[in-house]
């Protein structure tokens, strides 16, 4: 049953990048993105993090894509590129590269061992699921990370906000 | 359940069409998005790899991660519309005053 | 005796001093050369004070034992490079006692000399600074322990000989003359060289006394090794010295300065050839080949020179030309392996070659710079100490008994006739080289003080003696002249040979025998004597018959025998031989090498690599295109190799 879940949504996802980078319109490209997202916290929920499913759905497909949205109609572009592709060998060497860094990792992939636990244990009992133990561990270990996480969003804020206006 | 790795692969897919979409489109949104997309991936490694460890630390990085790239996509986004009032154009290749 | 690095010492200070206020003198040109008389003060005073200290150490020499008159000072170390060692070192025995005293004694009347006759000109200064500097390389050369310090004063004197020559060096002829002396010097000296550093090879050390005390031992009489070795120097000799083939400079030289010619031309600079020949007399007696080498080229040069001495009409060439076969006759001494005559002569010719040159100078000096014998004529009446001074030197250069060139002259013709090395046509050769010697310097006397005048009415006006400083020096070097053969009457006439004897104990060092007494009646030494001063007298009343009672013969023999007066007068085209042969194929091969080796591969590497650096930037600047994607493409490259690098570690 899971795995035909996965496998579901895992095709979902790959078909939804895919569009990503091959739409002509960016806001094609920015729908399949949410698309891909959806399917990518659908993924974490199978993966036992449900906070992080519903936080993905919030900020990463409700709050930023919103945003590219909204800046892609600011900028009012049209629906075609722009002229011929005039860097050929960019092109070839892009789809090149990406290909050996496909193999690369997945080689690491299979050749590396992460961790001592094999991947039959059953899960549900250790891994703690849920709010309370993420928040747990996120005030008491990480919490300097956190701290300046919010510090940094501060500053995005100020810094979004003093670039982008026409005149103070 | 499905093992780690599968997760683990499509993680590398999507990343790699994520690399694909920053060098071969000339859109900077859709740059921007492929960007998106390879954190994306990263977040799935995580929490792959965070399940298949046995505790909750990977989620956490998760959760930074997301806040990190909540604030980059606001900056960049602003920046764009900086460039855009100048330029007048998204095409990446225009914005090319560092050449020799 | 501790103080005998004051000898040379005082000239070199002098050189600083004088150079110095040559330096700040310099640039004005105004007729009263400010300064001048602390010049003169410090230029012939520190000479002079030289002399002072040669005397007293001579005087020193002479009070110790004959067998012990060596003595070595060391000042300091030099050269400490591993077993390589040599001391700024003084050799003080009867010969560079001797040549001592002749460098600084002549040399300090010189230099009195020079305050009169360079009086007016504006390098006043420097000409000095020079002198100095000359006479300290001089006095190293002769008071050096070992050969590397010679071959210092050698190359020294050589610098100054240039430095002197092309003294007034905005005339073009000046200066060509000192380049040709300084080149043809240095080609001499890199035979010179190459001898030294043969005897390092062979003996380790270049130290006078360990190299003769072993010489015996470590080369084989008549070898190879000896043989090459003896000929560099004596290379070296022949160019310093002006033998046949490297005498072309000296002639030129005479661009120079009167009174340098006197010091270095005459006196001092070239005798520095028959010097060496003479201390390095053990190596030169183990080699008869280099030895008869080079007693051939002396009576060779000697009989050459002067033939061309003859028929010069410029009163300068004559003594110079005169100079060249008086260095024959030297070594053709050293050649018989009569090296104490050969050092006699040096001394007398010194005296009376000097005094020509200053005489000549003298003359000069009352025409206004005329230098053409044809010119001249008639002179006793108007410069009668000059006339008087340069008789003493006339005849004591013929050999007229009684005269300082006689005694020398004489023992040289006598060995060369007597000496197990001699033979008998090299005494043939001195004798009539002895006879044309008379007959060209009486030549020059006769056409320049006696006869009819033929000078220009407008200089014979002005002609007036020359100035104290000037004739102080001619007449002292007059009464040397006379009197300085008194050391070295030899035994047949009833003297003691003095001058022989101080120097036995140094030529009869080592296990070597340098004069053999062979055994040859006594009458056979006044038969010698007795024809050469035939010989001479004749000349002498030919000189006479040609040039005062009748003075159209020259003119009728030269009509006559036109080709052979042409290359006597043309000095048997040597200087253009050696241009057509030597020097322009040299210097087309400079060019040829300048423009091809030098412009083409040196300076094309030179730019090569800067074009190269230029090039490279050209094409890798190609990578900051500025687009964006460009630089993503590097990244994603980049982390593509480390990947792989880790995949396969």
């Amino acid at each position: 049953m899971e795995i035909l879940i996965f496998s579901v949504v895992a095709l979902m996802a790959v078909v939804g990048s895919v569009l990503v980078i091959t739409s002509r319109s960016p806001v094609n490209s920015a729908l399949s993105l949410i698309a891909t997202m959806v399917s990518l916290a659908i993924l974490f929920l199978l993966l036992n993090a449900p906070f992080l499913a519903t936080i993905q759905i919030i900020v990463y497909a409700g709050a930023i894509m919103v945003l590219f949205l909204f800046v892609v109609m600011l900028l009012n572009l049209s629906k075609d590129e722009f002229g011929p592709e005039r860097r050929r060998a960019q092109r070839f060497f892009a789809i090149l590269f990406s290909f050996l860094l496909l193999i690369g990792i997945t080689t690491v992939l299979s050749v590396g061992t992460f961790g001592s636990k094999s991947v039959e244990s059953s899960s549900d009992t250790v891994v703690p699921a849920g709010v309370e133990p993420l928040a747990r561990l996120l005030f008491t270990k990480y919490l300097f990370p956190f701290e300046l996480a919010s510090v940094l969003l501060l500053v995005a804020i100020v810094g979004a906000i003093v670039m982008a206006k026409r005149r103070l | 359940m499905v093992s780690s790795s599968a997760y683990l692969m499509l993680s590398a897919v999507i990343f790699v069409i994520g690399v694909l979409g920053v060098l071969v489109r000339r859109n900077i949104l859709v740059m921007f998005m492929s960007i998106e997309l390879m954190l994306n991936a990263v977040n799935l490694a995580f929490v792959a790899l965070s399940r298949q460890l046995g505790n909750l630390d990977g989620q956490v990085v998760v959760f930074l991660v997301m806040a990190v790239a909540a604030a980059e996509a606001a900056v960049g986004l602003a920046i764009i519309i900086c460039i855009f009032r100048r330029k007048k154009s998204v095409n990446v290749d225009d914005f090319n005053l560092m050449k020799w | 005796m501790n103080y005998v690095f004051l000898v040379p010492l005082f000239p070199l200070l002098g050189f600083l001093i004088n150079g110095l206020l040559a330096l700040s003198l310099k640039g004005r040109s105004d007729e009263k050369i400010p300064g001048k008389n602390l010049v003169s003060w410090i230029g012939c005073s520190s000479v002079g004070l030289s002399f002072l200290t040669s005397v007293i150490i001579f005087f020193k020499l002479l009070a110790l034992p004959a067998g012990e008159r060596v003595v070595q000072k060391i000042a300091f170390p030099w050269i400490l490079s591993g077993s390589f060692h040599i001391d700024i070192g003084f050799l003080l025995d009867p010969l560079s006692s001797i040549m001592i005293l002749v460098v600084t004694g002549v040399g300090f009347f010189i230099h009195v000399y020079s305050t009169g006759y360079m009086a007016k000109d504006k390098g006043y200064a420097r000409y000095f600074s020079y002198l100095n500097l000359f006479t300290f390389f001089m006095l190293m050369l002769v008071l050096s322990n070992n050969f590397l310090l010679l071959y210092l004063g050698w190359e020294g004197v050589g610098l100054c000989s240039y430095l002197l020559i092309g003294f007034w060096y905005e005339k073009k002829t000046a200066s060509d003359a000192g380049k040709k002396a300084f080149i043809v010097n240095r080609i001499g000296d890199f035979g010179f060289a190459l001898g030294v550093m043969l005897i390092f090879w062979t003996f380790g050390s270049l130290n006078f006394t360990n190299v003769f005390e072993n010489a015996p031992q470590v080369l084989a009489m008549g070898g190879g090794l000896v043989t090459a070795m003896t000929l560099l120097l004596f290379m070296g000799a022949t160019g310093k010295s002006a033998q046949i083939p490297l005498y072309v400079w000296l002639p030129d030289a005479m661009e120079g300065p009167t009174p340098v010619s006197a010091l270095i031309h005459a006196a001092t600079m070239v005798t520095a050839g028959v010097y060496m020949v003479a201390r390095c007399h053990a190596l030169f007696l183990l080699a008869p080949f280099t030895m008869g080498v080079v007693a051939v080229i002396g009576a060779a040069t000697a009989i050459y020179a002067a033939s061309i001495g003859l028929v010069q009409n410029d009163i300068k060439k004559v003594l110079a030309y005169s100079t060249i076969s008086q260095l024959g006759y030297m070594f053709l001494a050293c050649g018989v392996g009569a090296f104490s005559a050969g050092i006699f002569h040096l001394m007398t010719h010194a005296f009376f070659k000097a005094l020509l040159f200053l005489a000549a100078g003298s003359v000069m000096h009352a025409l206004a710079g005329e230098l053409n014998m044809q010119k001249m004529g008639g002179l006793k009446k108007h410069t009668p100490i000059t006339f008087w001074c340069f008789l003493a030197a006339t005849l004591a250069i013929s050999g007229i008994p009684l005269f300082s060139g006689f005694f020398s002259k004489d023992e040289i013709l006598w060995k060369a006739f007597s000496s197990p090395h001699g033979h008998f046509l090299l005494w043939m050769v001195g004798v009539i080289t002895a006879g044309l010697t008379a007959f060209y310097m009486f030549r020059l006397f006769f056409m320049i003080f006696l006869g009819k005048s033929r000078m220009d009415p407008q200089v014979e006006s002005h002609a007036h003696e020359s100035p104290k400083p000037m004739t102080i020096p001619l007449v002292v070097l007059a009464v040397l002249s006379v009197i300085g053969g008194y050391v070295g009457i030899p035994q047949s006439l009833g003297g003691s040979n003095r001058f022989e004897g101080f120097l036995s104990s140094v030529f009869e060092s080592g296990h070597v025998a340098a004069e053999e007494v062979t055994a040859h009646a006594p009458s056979a030494e006044y038969l010698v004597m007795i024809i050469s001063i035939g010989v001479i007298l004749v000349s002498i009343f030919m000189a006479y018959r040609f040039y005062l009672k009748n003075p159209g013969i020259p003119k009728r023999l030269a009509e006559k025998y036109k080709t052979a007066y042409g290359i006597l007068y043309h000095k048997y085209y040597v200087d253009e031989i050696y241009d057509k042969t030597i020097v322009t194929p040299l210097l087309n091969l400079a060019l040829f090498l300048w423009k091809s080796f030098d412009v083409l591969i040196i300076d094309g590497t030179a730019n090569g690599v800067a074009s190269l650096a230029g090039w490279a930037s050209r094409v890798i600047r190609k990578t900051e295109t500025g687009y964006l994607r460009n630089y993503a493409l590097s990244l994603i490259f980049g982390a593509t190799l480390i990947l792989v690098y880790f995949i396969f570690r």
